[in-house]
């Protein structure tokens, strides 16, 4: 068992010494020249030489491989072209918003994607079932900025009821939660179908069953409460999927996080800030995973540690 | 008697600023962004954004006359110009403080243009500085300071140029020489740019990351009643359209990203809001670069040809008339603008017939190169279709805008390119801003701004001869060769001059200042030093 | 199966069960419409997908709604919407089926090799896939989009280079069970060459998962696509794409919302039809895994 997480966690490792390469190739590979952009259009070219080095883009690229890592080890992202501030600190101004809006994304999701996972699971092969499950594909196959942008024409346009995109107050957050919500929650809501129709199927529910325990209680008792371990799991393996989902969300709603700062940061070719998001991306998917793979045994006995 | 006097003094000021503040009613103007404020360090700050909020924090020895493009003298008294135009002297006002209470010196000035000009600083503004004499050695490290910048005492300080330069004047007023204090600048290192110190109207009191920029009256500014108002908040991450809303509520005073191009035709149809919105002028212009140096576009003929082409008017339409078709390089804002030059007329069928002399009666293909930010691809396609029209078959790259300036900037790397997004905002009112770094054969470079890589010596030629044209006697003369060098260009045609854009501002009903200081051709979107609230 | 027919009884049976479940019929029904669609875009469009009509306009610049004339609108350029929704079906089709065939070609070819070899080459594999799970997808297309300079080859390119990791996955794990499988033990004992193995034994295995994955995938592909579009990194302007009508309009959204709406709706529906499919075909493949999750 202490070998089992050990292993998991110097392959985790491994994987983020990867991330850290490939994302520094990508970032070297961009069309455009960093110094330049710095440098602005009344620079001379010698300007430009001098701001090369500066930035330490002249020296070979191991040599920048290794001083980007060594910063890294030590907590420092370097300094964001645009904005001539730490990354770190841009990060930290930026991440409470993700978190708020990861929170809420996945609240709405499992608003969602229970109840529609459970009706489905106790109409099995009825015509709820189906149209439940339809409804959930319907979620899962939406473009998100689309149904994002139509949601603010028709609540916050229409309706008045939530701002227009922003951030601060409870009210702000519903629509992006909700975009993601909708968008994810079909996956989920199969999930829970199938793990309840699992839990269903087990003895002791067919014995409490027998017994005379009503039918809402067997589910909100036992089933559900067996049903759900396996969505946890899956939280944890979707924060890859819910990184993606941040750029496009954060963009429609103007959600000042750090997909958004990806955003404006790969536009203007600002290096520091594109590695910096994608490094806590790529950590919060390895621990996203880590967890889901560590918990998961300890959810479900018949799982071995291998 | 003496103390007397001071209890009255002291009375009346107390008097005075309670009915201020009563006057001011609260005092605060709020301002709305979308994008966080980059640094506020004169010596890197290069953005719209920035560039206004850094003058009213930091000031330079000259500055404008607020609404104006006319040149006045800030942190100096007076200035002398040595006849052959090389040596500049400055007298310092002696009543000037940084906000952390230290007298501002020669010294100071001396220090501020050195540290721009140190590559270690990696200021934008560098450039702009080698002329002055012995710039060059220092910035490459030879020199331990620049010879040509000389304290004479504490309240005199002179420049000594390598050539005449018309500009030089303009020069000192951008905000790379705007002068900081030397301690406070070794406290914060890197981070001055968040931890402002300067001489401005405003000092910084409050800013949190991506959400506000708060600035509060300078107490202790040389100018008398200036700012009008006590505070000045910027809220950030604020979407235009949201903005909109939040200033019909009252909430905000002044849009800092302009009208929102989708509302644009509601609020100018709506007089309630229209007569919030004030109209001016931007010195800007839209343009399209003809490669010069890829074919058929080295052809003159297809040049003038494809300027020949583009429906400006129709162009100006779909970006809802927020924008006058332009016929030359200098916007009319300029001095130098040609009143009397009309350019090219849209005539597709004269097009072709020039196509055809060149010997494409076929048409041809090309690239064109575009930001990805709206309305840029839409212009692309709008110039796309106009050129389609006489036979020219134009593929679009709509781009991130750091890789169009980077093909920009490759020889053979964008045979067309639109600017729009990246386009040309002069840095100072003088018509050879418009020259030397996106016109002349020195910017014709890798790396430089001269996308149509256009290069004629001979106007390289008068147009230094124009910056060597000092005497106030001469500037009516030194216009004129201005507005013979661009008409030779628009001759040889290396760009489709396609609009100028116009400035719209919005503020609040609360809000007014003197004349045109909303559209002020200098601070966009206003002139915080001069705004006042009803 | 095994067998040389192609139509065996239980592919049969499996049919059977796909044509009784009314979400896929109806899925099938709407992705043979769209086919039919793009197969025919010139004939069914009402103008041409590019022309900016004058008349498209109003005198104060803004796109018509939707009219006699123009029946869905027009957009921001006075081009008629729905003759651009017409050719936009080609445009994401296309690069559904390109970007994911190719995507399923990468992870069967390097799924089959990560579990049949095993050995270093499987693990080196087998990491690369962790190290690719690791990233954000979305952030990961974006930067080879921009790296690459967007074209619609390159933007089905991108793609694939980011779906093929799933299917890697799952095809490794098959073969992986396969490899162990008595029948293949017995036929590696009997000396067959490894290539007959992988292609006589192996390779019919995977049609099944070929045939859902290359339905599921296309439905993550027209999303991915659309977005990529949407953040101006996709399909190169001005042919028609849904994503990019969408980023043209996005901020006229409160006054011209039809060109939010219908893009995104043909979004949606293509994406659910090949969705519904695909995973009708799961079910029907599969019936005893019937409705779980991947």
């Amino acid at each position: 068992m202490f070998r089992y997480i050990l292993r998991r966690l110097i392959q985790a490792a491994l994987v983020l010494v990867g991330v850290s390469v490939i994302t520094f190739l990508l970032s070297y590979a961009l069309p455009a020249d960093p110094a330049r952009m710095i440098a602005g259009r009344s620079a001379t070219p010698e300007t430009v030489e001098k701001i090369r080095h500066e930035l330490g883009l002249d020296r070979p690229l191991p040599v920048q491989y290794f001083n980007y890592a060594w910063g890294l080890l030590h907590g420092d992202m370097g300094r964001s072209y645009v904005q001539k501030t730490e990354v770190t600190t841009l990060l930290k101004s930026r991440l409470p918003a993700t978190i708020q809006l990861a929170v809420a994304g996945i609240l709405f999701e499992l608003i969602l994607a229970l109840p529609l996972g459970i009706i489905a699971a106790l109409r099995k092969g009825k015509l709820t079932d189906q149209l439940t499950m339809v409804f959930a594909f319907f979620g899962v196959s939406a473009p998100q900025f689309a149904l994002g942008l139509i949601l603010l024409y028709f609540f916050g346009y229409r309706l008045s009821l939530v701002p227009l995109g922003g951030y601060g107050t409870l009210k702000h957050i519903i629509l992006p939660g909700l975009t993601i919500g909708i968008t994810g929650a079909g996956w989920y809501a199969r999930v829970m179908r199938s793990s309840m129709l699992e839990v269903l199927s087990q003895q002791y529910i067919r014995t409490a069953k027998a017994k005379g325990v009503s039918k809402w209680a067997v589910v909100t008792k036992h089933a559900l409460r067996n049903a759900i371990l396996p969505i946890i799991a899956m939280i944890g393996l979707d924060i890859g999927i819910f990184m993606s989902g941040v750029v496009v969300v954060e963009s429609v709603f103007a959600w000042p996080g750090i997909g958004q700062m990806a955003w404006q940061a790969i536009q203007l070719v600002d290096i520091p800030v594109i590695m910096g998001v994608v490094t806590v991306a790529a950590v919060a998917i390895v621990i996203g995973n880590l967890l889901a793979d560590l918990v998961y045994p300890f959810l479900d006995p018949r799982i071995e540690y291998r | 008697m003496k103390r007397v006097v001071a209890t009255v003094v002291l009375a009346v000021a107390l008097i005075m600023s309670l009915a201020l503040s009563a006057a001011a009613s609260g005092g605060n103007v709020v301002v709305s962004f979308k994008s966080d404020v980059s640094t506020l360090d004169p010596a890197i700050g290069y953005d719209w954004q920035n560039w206004s909020i850094i003058k009213s924090i930091f000031n330079g020895l000259m500055d404008y006359v607020p609404g104006t493009t006319k040149l006045r003298t800030k942190l100096a008294k007076s200035y002398e110009i040595s006849p052959d135009g090389l040596t500049y002297t400055f007298h310092l006002r002696d009543d000037v403080v940084f906000h952390n209470g230290r007298k501002v010196v020669a010294s100071d000035v001396k220090y501020s243009l050195e540290r721009v000009l140190n590559p270690e600083t990696q200021s934008p503004g560098l450039g702009f500085y080698l002329g002055i004499k012995g710039a060059k050695a220092f910035s490459e490290g030879e020199a331990e300071e620049v010879s040509g910048i000389k304290v004479i005492d504490d309240h005199t300080i002179q420049f000594v140029l390598n050539e005449p330069n018309a500009a030089f004047l303009h020069i000192l007023a951008l905000n790379f020489s705007f002068v900081v204090p030397k301690e406070e600048v070794e406290k914060y290192g890197k981070d001055f740019g968040h931890h402002p110190v300067g001489t401005g109207a405003f000092r910084l009191k409050e800013w949190v990351l991506g959400q506000r920029l708060v600035l509060e009256r300078n107490p202790d500014y040389f100018i008398p009643n200036r700012p009008q108002v006590d505070q000045i908040t910027f809220l950030i991450g604020i979407e235009p359209t949201v903005a909109l809303l939040k200033l019909q509520r009252g909430e905000v005073d002044i849009l800092g990203d302009g009208i929102p191009p989708a509302r644009f035709v509601q609020v100018m149809k709506d007089p309630k809001l229209s007569k919030l919105v004030e109209q001016g002028e931007q010195i800007q212009t839209g343009y399209v670069t003809l490669n010069t140096r890829v074919k058929p576009l080295d052809n003159k003929k297809v040049r003038q040809a494809l300027n020949m082409a583009i429906n400006k008017e129709r162009i100006c339409l779909m970006i809802n008339n927020r924008a006058v078709p332009a016929n030359q390089v200098l916007p009319p804002l300029m001095p130098g603008y040609d009143t009397e030059f009309s350019g090219y007329p849209y005539d597709p069928e004269k097009a072709k017939a020039l196509l055809a002399e060149a010997g494409y009666s076929n048409g041809f293909s090309t690239v064109l190169y575009c930001s990805n930010v709206d309305p840029n691809p839409r212009i692309a396609q709008a110039i796309q279709q106009d050129l389609a029209a006489i036979g020219v078959n134009v593929e679009i790259k709509a781009l991130a805008p750091s890789t169009v300036i980077q093909a920009g900037g490759t020889e053979g790397g964008a045979p067309m390119l639109w600017s729009g997004g990246m386009a040309w905002i002069a840095d100072y009112p003088d018509p050879n801003n418009f020259y030397w770094p996106i016109l002349a054969s020195a910017s014709a470079t890798s790396g430089g701004w001269n996308w149509a890589w256009y290069s004629n010596p001979e106007l390289d030629a008068l147009a230094a001869k124009a910056d060597t044209m000092v005497a106030p006697e001469e500037q009516e003369e030194r216009l004129e060769l201005w507005k013979k060098i661009y008409r030779q260009v628009m001759e040889d045609a290396p760009w489709i001059p396609i609009f100028h854009e116009k400035r719209f501002t919005m503020h609040s009903e609360r809000l007014t200042g003197p004349e045109g200081i909303f559209v002020d051709p200098i601070h966009i979107p206003v002139n915080y030093e001069e705004v006042q609230i009803r | 199966m095994g067998s040389g027919r192609f139509l065996t009884r239980e592919r049969k049976l499996a049919l059977a069960r796909f044509f009784r479940n009314w979400p896929a019929v109806f899925g099938l029904t709407v992705i043979v419409a769209i086919v039919f669609t793009a197969l025919f875009a010139p004939m069914l469009a009402p103008y041409d997908p590019e022309e900016q009509f004058f008349d498209g306009l109003s005198l104060t610049g803004m796109p018509l709604p939707p009219n006699d004339t123009y029946l869905l609108g027009t957009d921001l350029l006075g081009r008629d919407l729905l003759s651009r929704i017409i050719y936009g079906a080609r445009v994401s089709l296309v690069i559904g089926v390109v970007a994911n065939g190719v995507a399923l070609l990468i992870g069967i070819l390097l799924g089959t090799i990560a579990g049949y070899f095993q050995g270093r080459l499987g693990l080196v594999i087998m990491r690369f896939t962790d190290l690719m799970m690791a990233f954000p997808a979305l952030l990961l297309a974006i930067a080879l989009a921009a790296i690459l300079r967007p074209s619609m080859w390159i933007v089905a390119m991108v793609i694939a280079m980011v779906n093929w990791v799933q299917i890697a996955r799952v095809v490794y794990s098959q073969v992986l069970s396969l490899r162990r499988r008595d029948f293949i033990q017995a036929a590696t004992a009997l000396g067959a060459r490894t290539g007959r193995i992988l292609f006589r034994h192996i390779m019919p295995h995977l049609i099944p998962t070929v045939v859902v994955w290359g339905t599921l995938g296309i439905a993550t592909t027209v999303l991915l696509e659309a977005t990529l579009s949407y953040l101006g990194v996709g399909v190169q302007p001005p042919t028609p794409s849904w994503g990019g009508i969408i980023n043209e309009s996005q901020s006229y959204f409160i006054d011209a919302p039809w060109l939010i709406i219908f893009p995104g709706l043909a979004i949606l529906l293509m994406s659910l039809s090949f969705n519904l499919v695909g995973d009708a075909l799961r079910d029907a493949i599969d019936p005893e895994r019937s409705g779980s999750n991947v």
